[in-house]
Formats: C-alpha cells, structure tokens, sequence
C-alpha cells in the first residue's frame, strides 16, 4: 500500500514540477500575466476616474456687486473648478462652450446684491455643454451645492417651518472612487484568463503535441493528471490574487473592510470554478485556437460584459438581467464586492460561492464525460 | 496477483481482437502471440487498423470483443497493470520541446512512478550510452532530429518495461540514423524486451523476426519474413506488402 502511495506521489510531484518548467520557462507569457493586473490597476486607479476635476468655468457677472465677487471667488477656490475666463453676455459664453475651451458659463444676473439683499431671492444661470451629459449633470451638481453652501453662508440655515431635508451619505464608499468597483472586476478577469485560457490551451496543447497518448499510456490515471495540471494554475491565481489585493491597497487605498481569509475562500472557490471550465473545453477540443477561441467568447466577453463591474447590470433590459445571472463571474464579483468594500461576513455571500461551486460540479461532471466517451 | 499471468513468455497474446466504431469495423478479429524478447512488426497501409489495434493493446481503446494479454494481464479488466509493464514511443514525438533533457527525462521516470534517486541514476547511464552528457541542460527543441528519437526511444524503456510498442518511430530520418536506431532497438530486444513496432517501411520489416501485415483491418499475414516471401512468392517484403495491399478497400 505504502508502495502504491509512493508511486501516486512520485507521479503527482513529476507532473507536476514538468508543468512549473512549462510555466517559468514561458517567460513572455508569464509576463503578461503579471502584467496585465498591474497595468488594470494603475490603469483603473489613476487614469480612468468618473471623478471630474479642473472644469473649465466662464463667468459672465452681470452684477460686479459684493455678493457676485463672493461666489466667483468661491467656485475658484473649488478643487472641482478653475475660472478660466469671464465673458460679458450669455451668447459669448455659450460660444465659448461650443469650441470647447469651456466646461460651463455660470451667468450671474444684474441686481444679484440687490435682489439678495431686498427679495431675499435670486437666481443663477449655469449653461453647460449636454454633449456630455454625464460630466454636465455632474459639475452642475457641483456648483448646485457651492451655491447652496454660500446662500446658507450669507443667511444661515433657511427658516422654514416644515421642511423635509434630504441627507443624503455613500455608505462603503463615501467618495465614490472608481477603484472600488474595479479592483473586484479585475481580479474576476484576471483570474478567469489563468484558470479558463491558460489551463484549456496547454491542456490541448498536449493532445496537438501527442503528449497525452503518452500519459494514457502510462500507469498514472488520466484524470489525475488532469486535474495536477490545474495546481500550478490554482498556485499561480492565488499569487495573483495576492498581488492585485496588495497593490490595491498600498496604491488606491481600496479597503479590505471584511476577513482576508474569506476573500480567499471565495477567489479558491471561483478559481476551481474557472479551472472545471478549463478542463471541460480542453476535453470538448482538440485544437488550441478553438479552446481559445472558447475561453475568451464563452468567458471573457461574458465576463466583461454581464460580471456587473464595466456595465451596471441594474441598467440593462430585463432579458439581459437574467442573463446575466448565468455569468460566474457576477456571483464572484458581488461578493468580494461585500466583503472587501462593505466588510460583510460569510452569511452574505454564501448562497453566492455555494452557486459557484454547483458551477464548477456541472464543469467537472462535463469534462469526465467527454474524457470517458474518449476512451471507450 | 501473480495468477493472472497465463504464460509469462508470451508477451502479448490477442484472440479474436475487434474493435468497431459504429458500423466501421476498424480491426475485425485479430490474433496473433508474440513471444518475450521478439520483434514484431506490425505492417500495413494508413487506415489498415494498425493504430487501433496498438491502441487497444496499449489499454488506449476497449476492445468491442475479444480479448488479449499483454505481459500477461488482461487488457480489458487489468489495464492498470498492462500500463505499468509497457513503454511506448508515438510517431509524434512526445518529448516537451520546450522543456530540457533533463527535465524530460524527470518527467516520464516520475510518470512511472520512479523516485528521485532512480531516475538520476538511469539518467546517468542513458546520457552516457547515448553520449548526450555535454546535452542535459539543453532544451529538446533544439536538438537534432535524431537525437531527439534516439532520446525518445531510451525514455521509452526508462523503466524496464517488458513490452516496448513503437509506432511509426523512424518516421521522417535519414537512413544512417534509422539504422542507428534499428541497432538500438536490436540492444532493447536481446535484453529481453519484446518490441512491437508499425512501419511503413518495408526495409524495416526485413529487420523484425516476424512481421504481420494488416490488410482492411485484418491479418492477412503473419510470419517469418523469408516464410511470407515464400510463400507469396516475392523476391522482397515490399512486393509481397503490394500483393496483399492491392486489394485493400480502404485507403486513408
């Protein structure tokens, strides 16, 4: 018995460590791998922020009183906004904003001291470009709120005697910064190339090259083999999960608000997922385009555009929602969702990793199919 | 485990082999025994039912009926065994180009479950018979084609297999280095291991004890290589392959 155990043992550790030298030796590749993370990362961290910074502002202050000097120094002072400019009518300023060399003219009526003073009511005019409607709506939510903070300024909180005030707080992410909805999405693709692509394609690939007659032939069982291809895969993902939590935390100040050990409990549970999936392509193909071509229409592109990181779901049409909901990737991606950025525990996101793992039984039960009807 | 073995010096023994897909019947009811130590070759055109009939023997296809031993296990119910007692070398070469002599070499010993220590020391004495010491750290993809054969035939019997099953091995090298390799394999067989190889070369066949050639999936002969040229009247196993082959159905 003790033979037998040495025997299994000394194939596993061969296949093993023949897959590492596979692995190491592809330097490129390998590369790739590490860098395709760290360049989502930076490139989700910095460049690409919904956060709009340094709005180009015209002012046309047809006032020049106390007040309008007050609020033009006011939105200067903004982080959000640089006064680039003032114009001495509206039709100047909306010039102006068509050739692009302004974000938005903020129009201050004549009389504004006055008006502020007498009627206790005034108003101001903000034209923006609606090309953009995003970054419209957004700055003029800016200047809404600079406005409001300098009319309480001048007259304290409005005395109102029924009033319903809306206040509104982000929870989990209360400056709504990008980083948090992508770190999450990029570990779902990252470790879906791993564990899909890299483990169908060099499992085909052994069929191309005829190394898999050798391992039927041999006394290791094939199924065995199989599944000591997946470790150095699995190795390699959990190194990479490592990798993107480190550099997400020193270098976008993402938090880890729930337990470390269950973000990896669910990255294992997802990475076994993908894995079956790996194996259940290798065993329908013999040809490494095709499983390529497999991994990245069935899995990628799915991925990218159902996982709920690039495209809120909640948005799509409803056939689409529920399509959604075949993706893998979703159910792994809300619940390091939960558990990074909202700290929630594993009663949160159990339904989610246990649907997971029927997904990577159905993957399993595939690929032993296909392999038996192989054989006989 | 022991009483399984009907006859320890008979190698491989098929009654009645079959094997179909389908309606196609790929090999139809072969038989054949080959003795310990023989080389057997195993002849016939592409499509004849050579590689099936490997296969099953390699414990690669379940036979449809039938049976065979192969170093005395049933091939059928004792694959496992038959597995661990054969080595096998196919006409694409399964060495990992990308991979180092070495490494190679670590690899299909562990596969047969050999530790550490015995590979290293089998390697050691293959890498000096095939006087590739100075070669080691060098990657397979590099290396010349025969070499790589060579290399790939000693991996092949790396762990004393009793049964060596060759298939198409001299496929596409020149003729200095398939004589070379034929000596190698004359070496393996007075060692006593059998050799069961295909080939498409009808020169090689005159270098095996006895030849069988499959014809649609049957034999059609099976003997000495003098005995067939007898009795087919041939002056050469190639024109005895082309009276036989001549009538064959299928092609490819």
């Amino acid at each position: 018995m003790t033979m037998a155990n040495n025997t299994r043992f000394n194939q596993l550790k061969a296949f093993v460590i023949k897959e590492i030298h596979h692995i190491l030796r592809d330097r490129k590749t390998l590369l790739v791998l590490f860098g395709i993370p760290v360049v989502q990362i930076v490139l989700f961290g910095f460049a690409l922020s919904n956060e709009v910074k340094n709005n180009r502002l015209l002012i046309c202050d047809q006032a020049h009183d106390v007040h309008s000097a007050m609020l033009i120094t006011r939105l200067d002072a903004s982080k959000y906004f640089d006064v680039v400019g003032y114009v001495s009518n509206p039709d100047e300023g909306t010039d102006r904003l068509r050739s692009g060399s302004a974000h938005m003219v903020v129009v201050i009526p004549s009389g504004f001291s006055a008006d502020l003073r007498h009627s206790h009511e005034t108003s101001v005019q903000l034209l923006t470009d609606g090309t953009n409607p995003n970054l419209a709506a957004t700055i003029q939510l800016y200047v809404q709120s600079i406005v409001n903070d300098f009319r309480n300024q001048i007259f304290g909180k409005p005395d109102i005697p029924y009033e319903i005030e809306v206040s509104p707080r982000m929870l989990y992410n209360p400056q709504l910064k990008g980083s948090y909805t992508f770190v999450p999405g990029v570990m779902a693709m990252v470790l879906m190339i791993i564990c899909t692509l890299m483990t169908s394609v060099s499992i085909v690939r052994e069929k191309e090259l005829g190394n898999m007659e050798m391992l039927l032939v041999s006394p290791m069982n094939a199924m065995t083999a199989i599944f000591s291809k997946a470790i150095p895969y699995l190795l390699l993902s959990l190194m990479l999960v490592t990798v993107i939590l480190i550099l997400s935390v020193t270098m976008l100040d993402v938090p880890i608000r729930g337990s470390i050990l269950l973000l990896y409990l669910v990255s294992l549970v997802f990475i076994i997922t993908s894995l079956s999936f790996g194996l259940a392509i290798s065993t329908a193909t013999n040809s490494q385009q095709v499983a390529m071509l497999i991994s990245l229409m069935g899995l990628m592109l799915p991925t990218l555009m159902f996982g709920g990181f690039m495209f809120p779901i909640e948005n799509m049409p409803i056939p689409l929602q529920v399509l959604s909901n075949v993706v893998p990737a979703k159910w792994f991606y809300y619940s390091i969702n939960d558990i990074m950025i909202k700290g929630l525990g594993f009663g949160a996101v159990y339904h989610r990793v246990l649907l997971l793992a029927a997904y990577a039984a159905v993957f399993l039960a595939i690929s032993y199919r296909n392999f038996k009807i192989r054989l006989s | 485990m022991k009483d399984r073995i009907l006859d320890t010096d008979m190698s491989i023994e098929a009654h009645n082999l079959t094997k179909k897909f389908g309606d196609f019947i790929a090999v139809d009811s072969i038989s054949l025994q080959v003795p310990r130590g023989e080389i057997f070759g195993f002849l016939g055109a592409n499509g004849a039912g050579k590689t099936t009939a490997m296969r099953m023997l390699t414990g690669l296809l379940r036979p449809t009926s039938g049976s065979a031993f192969v170093a005395g296990y049933n091939i059928a119910t004792d694959s496992e065994q038959v597995k661990r007692n054969i080595g096998y070398m196919s006409q694409k070469f399964s060495l990992y180009q990308d991979l180092k002599v070495w490494e190679n070499i670590e690899y299909y010993g562990g596969l047969y479950g050999m530790s550490l220590r015995q590979i290293k020391e089998v390697t050691d004495l293959m890498m000096h018979k095939l006087d590739m010491d100075q070669e080691r750290n060098t990657l397979v993809s590099q290396l010349p084609l025969g070499w790589k054969q060579k290399l790939s035939f000693s991996i092949a019997i790396m762990h004393r297999p009793r049964i060596v099953f060759l298939d198409e091995p001299t496929g596409g090298v020149d003729p200095i280095t398939r004589r070379q390799f034929w000596n190698m394999i004359y070496e393996t067989a007075r060692e006593g291991i059998t050799i069961f190889v295909t080939t498409h070369y009808m020169d090689e066949a005159e270098y095996c004890g006895r030849v069988a050639i499959m014809v649609d999936g049957r034999i059609e002969a099976l003997g000495k290589t003098s005995e067939l040229k007898t009795q087919f009247g041939a002056s050469s196993m190639d024109e005895v392959f082309y009276m036989l082959a001549r009538g064959a159905k299928r092609n490819e």
